[in-house]
């Protein structure tokens, strides 16, 4: 591979010819195609963060209970009893299009990786997925692919995939989103970072052996796909659940030990990007011999050894003298274990190989003079409001049509697919809560964990969608009666050098971080996932959230299931927003005006008053009022429940239709049968509520007599994946 | 009465089924890694589900082949208790220490859901304690559940009364409906014809807490406490 290193190859590596030059003035000489490959990973956007960087650092990042924010493999945060839940998302969108079963298994992979090596055990699994329009027949071998590779691998690993989202729209058709969550456990005194440090200490390879897949990745992540996608497929990568799970294990009976310094996993930009990130945190140097790199194929260079993304790899810093002890763990695990290098105190990589020194970069400048982009923006229009409209169906129609449009259809097709079991701490599993219940082991506690996003929202007005975000999220833990702690974000948003675009990404950070400030609920890990874009179409802007909570006791969380003889109380004022409803886009056809309004003192004060009363026991099921509006909600519960219910007029002033299906934030209906203190209370605690039903019989039935079977309604939420893929 | 977990790589149900048998039994059930050869000391062996080697030659095959597994036939051998979930199950068949096999789901996709099970008969060590409920619920999650066998195997198993539990719907009719993975006359686990060897797929350890999903899987672990004042 002898290549004349020019600013033309620099460019096909995705470095601009600025950057190509601040390599040049870096290295005070023509780089070698290993250190070109080196700079062009660094400095990708997914590895450099160069257009987002300035903005994420607006986000709020701390709290009282936040062990260890952005910066580190994955967010840390203190769930009592000297444990904390280490928990991340990070995306694989672009892979997942390419070859949706290797793209999606491998982004399951990826972040478990980034959780385990911190030390945590890992319980529990989320993927918040956005796929095209469902009528092409490329989105239908993206879903399936997709959702067999979520399974194959996790259901491989053992770790439960415990719930997310699914929404589909034409935005997204040659561009799917595939987010993925993992959420572990550790003691707060074990829990493992990746800043290298110790003159001389050995640099150890772990996992998998090296080929040549996914070499570029990193890049290939970095750029807009134009028609030519199917030609990337060499830069994704292939994934081995099995080998991961021994990685695990192998690393977990390490850990108990107290042989290692620092441990990264081998993710994006792999071998180059841990050892420069490991040896950079710890201001040190590192020298590798590739030579000694466990290798899959033959005649590797050191360039495609140090690009490889080859996936199930960990490297690790360890204390001298342990070397021994720790081969033997990886050994009982048939895994690779091989020292590769050594720590020193040169500050540069220094990468030989067969007898060449093939780079020798100073790592200081590598890292300070990444590249940043204050990047031109336009400031996002703001939505004009929508306006009366007219009902042109009747509830009942429209409620049918609403559960079985895409986007709301029963979503079992797709978890039924994953093993949400296993572990034996699945409290509530995926559709039984509005966020899933994990419990820790051995301990009556239990996280609530979800992921949200509305985009079409976030289209409309990034700043009130980036909020309804978050808003969403804490109020699904919240309707389990789960104490919302922290964040972890997947930015997915378009090319990021056009302004309009520019325009959304701060918007929605801003939005996000008004929320995030006003309930608490700080951000500790993320992932940005730019140009996700193809032939210059964009996707909606997609913050995707996701978040944990703490309940002490999990034997007080609720469910949705409605019960029958329970009140039906609504939470929160009901105004009848319809703007960029589902109602309006299902019936009427129309996506516009403005998302509903997103107050986050109001959710905060509602959500606080929901929780207290599931946790003094006075609520039998919970669930919050978003897309699809009030009836939706209560046929969720109704169908969760198998319970009917009555339902009682909708108040003088506003349209049937409007407060049924209005999207109004801040919302939750309640099923109790304590209501008259329920309603009591809420008045003495300026709380809006009001009853809106009696559950009943095996129909839902509107005051008017107008009424619907829970069999269609059910027939009608399942028929869309039923008949997709029959 | 002793139980002992047996573990090779890629097993993944082994805390699940540790904390049923612990809850059951009041001991922490031995691990017994895959290269060990000897299971003295033990009178119940416990496979539990995973993924053994990744099930990437057939499942449960790979396993089947291991030191630990000819120890696991010469207990069997000598009228020791074996118990197979779900890949325990498919490694049981690949050792021949049970007849038949666990092919692709009828529907080639990964099932993970409560099925309901009718216990097929309940003077045996593994479900004494099914006795006057003999409808359980438990959640499967496998690709390869879907039981096979030839014909006359299947007829000496209804024969013989090894049929240990089948698909069936909540109110036990034993139905096509039922039977998801699409199991040869909907069988979801068998007996040896000592009655001391059981394999089946669904998971009963994962309900053994009435906080996660409900109790119908303990009666199972339950029974086994007949072990130590079995003959």
């Amino acid at each position: 591979m002898d290549q004349p290193i020019t600013v033309s190859l620099a460019r096909s590596f995705g470095l601009s010819e600025e950057e190509y030059d601040r390599v040049l003035s870096i290295m005070g000489r023509t780089p070698s195609l290993t250190e070109l490959g080196i700079f062009s990973v660094m400095w990708s956007e997914h590895c450099s963060y160069k257009s987002s960087r300035f903005w994420l650092k607006t986000l709020p990042t701390t709290a009282p209970w936040v062990i260890h924010g952005p910066g580190e493999n994955a967010g840390v945060v203190d769930i009592g009893e000297g444990l904390a839940a280490i928990f991340k998302m990070e995306s694989h969108n672009h892979p997942s299009f390419i070859e949706p079963y290797q793209g999606a298994a491998t982004g399951v992979g990826g972040i478990l990786r980034d959780v385990f090596t911190m030390g945590a055990r890992p319980i529990a699994n989320l993927n918040a997925l956005r796929f095209g329009d469902p009528s092409l027949p490329v989105t239908k071998r993206v879903v399936d692919g997709v959702v067999r590779g979520i399974g194959g691998y996790g259901n491989c690993v053992g770790v439960p995939t415990v719930g997310g989202e699914t929404n589909f729209h034409p935005s997204y058709n040659g561009n799917p989103l595939v987010n993925a969550m993992t959420v572990g456990i550790a003691e707060q005194n074990k829990i493992f970072l990746s800043a290298a440090a110790g003159i001389g200490n050995p640099v150890v390879y772990v996992g998998s052996k090296t080929g040549r897949d996914g070499i570029h990745g990193a890049t290939m992540a970095s750029a807009e796909f134009a028609a030519d996608a199917e030609e990337k497929r060499p830069t994704v990568q292939v994934g081995d659940p099995f080998i991961e799970k021994l990685l695990i294990e192998a690393c977990l009976e390490l850990m108990a030990t107290d042989a290692i310094i620092a441990i990264q996993d081998m993710g994006a930009a792999g071998l180059t990007s841990s050892s420069v990130e490991m040896a950079g945190k710890g201001g040190v140097g590192i020298e590798l011999d590739l030579d000694h790199v466990p290798q899959r194929e033959p005649d590797m260079s050191a360039y495609e050894m140090m690009l490889s993304e080859s996936q199930e790899r960990m490297l690790l810093v360890l204390k001298p003298g342990r070397e021994a002890m720790a081969r033997a763990i990886f050994e009982k695990w048939e895994l690779d274990f091989a020292i590769v290098g050594r720590i020193t105190d040169t500050g540069r990589i220094v990468v030989r190989h067969q007898g060449r020194t093939e780079a020798d970069i100073l790592l200081q400048p590598l890292a300070d003079q990444a590249p940043l982009y204050e990047r031109p923006y336009t400031e996002p229009a703001k939505p004009s409001s929508l306006g009366a409209v007219e009902d042109p169906v009747g509830v009942i129609p429209a409620l049918l049509t609403l559960l079985a449009c895409p986007d709301l259809a029963a979503k079992n097709w797709i978890w039924d697919q994953y093993d949400s079991a296993i572990g034996g701490q699945t409290v509530k599993r995926p559709g039984q809560a509005d966020a899933a219940i994990i419990r820790i082991p051995g301990s009556s506690r239990a996280l609530a964990v979800t992921t949200d996003c509305t985009p079409r929202y976030c289209a409309a007005d990034p700043e009130s969608g980036g909020a309804q975000a978050v808003a969403e999220a804490w109020r699904n833990i919240t309707a389990t009666g789960a104490t919302p702690l922290a964040v972890t974000d997947n930015l997915n948003f378009g090319n990021p050098e056009k302004p309009p675009i520019m325009g959304q990404i701060v918007a929605a950070i801003r939005g996000m971080g008004i929320a995030c400030r006003t309930l608490d609920f700080p951000i500790v890990s993320g992932n940005v996932s730019l140009y996700n874009e193809t032939e210059g179409q964009g996707i909606l802007p997609t913050p995707a959230i996701g978040a944990i909570g703490l309940i002490e006791d999990a034997a007080k969380v609720v469910g949705i299931a409605l019960k029958p003889g329970l009140d039906l109380i609504v939470i929160g004022a009901r105004r009848g927003e319809l703007g960029q409803s589902l109602w309006l886009r299902e019936i009427l056809r129309r996506e516009d005006g403005a998302p509903p309004a997103i107050d986050c003192a109001l959710e905060r004060r509602n959500g606080d008053f929901v929780r207290a009363l599931i946790l003094q026991g006075e609520v039998t099921a919970c669930h919050d009022v978003s897309d699809g509006g009030l009836l939706v909600a209560i046929a969720e519960m109704a169908l969760a429940g198998d319970t009917g219910a009555n339902l009682l007029p909708s108040p003088e002033g506003t349209a049937p239709h409007a407060f049924w299906f209005g999207e109004d934030q801040a919302g939750y209906v309640l099923a109790t049968s304590h209501a008259t203190e329920i309603l009591d209370q809420a008045k003495a605690d300026g709380i809006p509520a009001a009853r809106v039903g009696r559950a009943a019989s095996d129909h839902l039935t509107l005051a008017n007599g107008n009424a619907i079977s829970l069999r269609e309604l059910r027939i009608a939420n399942q028929r869309f994946f039923a008949d997709w893929f029959a | 009465m002793r139980a002992g977990i047996i573990l090779f790589p890629g097993i993944n149900r082994e805390s699940d089924i540790a904390i049923a048998l612990e809850a059951s039994l009041g001991h922490k059930p031995a691990m017994i890694w895959h290269r060990e050869t000897d299971l003295a000391g033990i009178d119940l062996a416990v496979i539990p589900g995973g993924f053994s080697y990744g099930d990437y030659l057939r499942c449960g095959a790979m396993a089947a082949q291991s030191p630990v597994m000819r120890a696991v036939a010469d207990h069997a051998a000598r009228g020791g208790y074996v118990l197979g979930v779900c890949n325990g199950f498919q490694i049981l068949t690949e050792a021949q220490l049970l007849p038949g096999a666990l092919l692709r789901n009828a529907g080639l996709r990964f099932l993970s859901m409560d099925c309901f099970l009718s216990v097929e008969r309940t003077d045996t060590v593994f479900t004494g304690q099914y006795e006057g409920h003999k409808i359980f619920r438990a959640p499967m999650a496998h690709g390869d559940g879907n039981y096979f066998a030839d014909d006359s195997t299947l007829d000496r198993l209804e024969g013989e009364g090894l049929v240990a539990f089948r698909y069936c719907e909540g109110d036990g009719l034993v139905s096509p409906r039922a039977n998801l993975n699409g199991s040869a006359r909907n069988i979801a686990g068998i007996f040896s014809p000592n009655l001391r060897v059981l394999g089946l797929m669904p998971h009963p350890e994962n309900l053994v807490d009435p906080l996660i999903g409900g109790t119908d899987g303990k009666p199972l672990f339950d029974s086994l406490n007949a072990i130590g004042k079995a003959a």
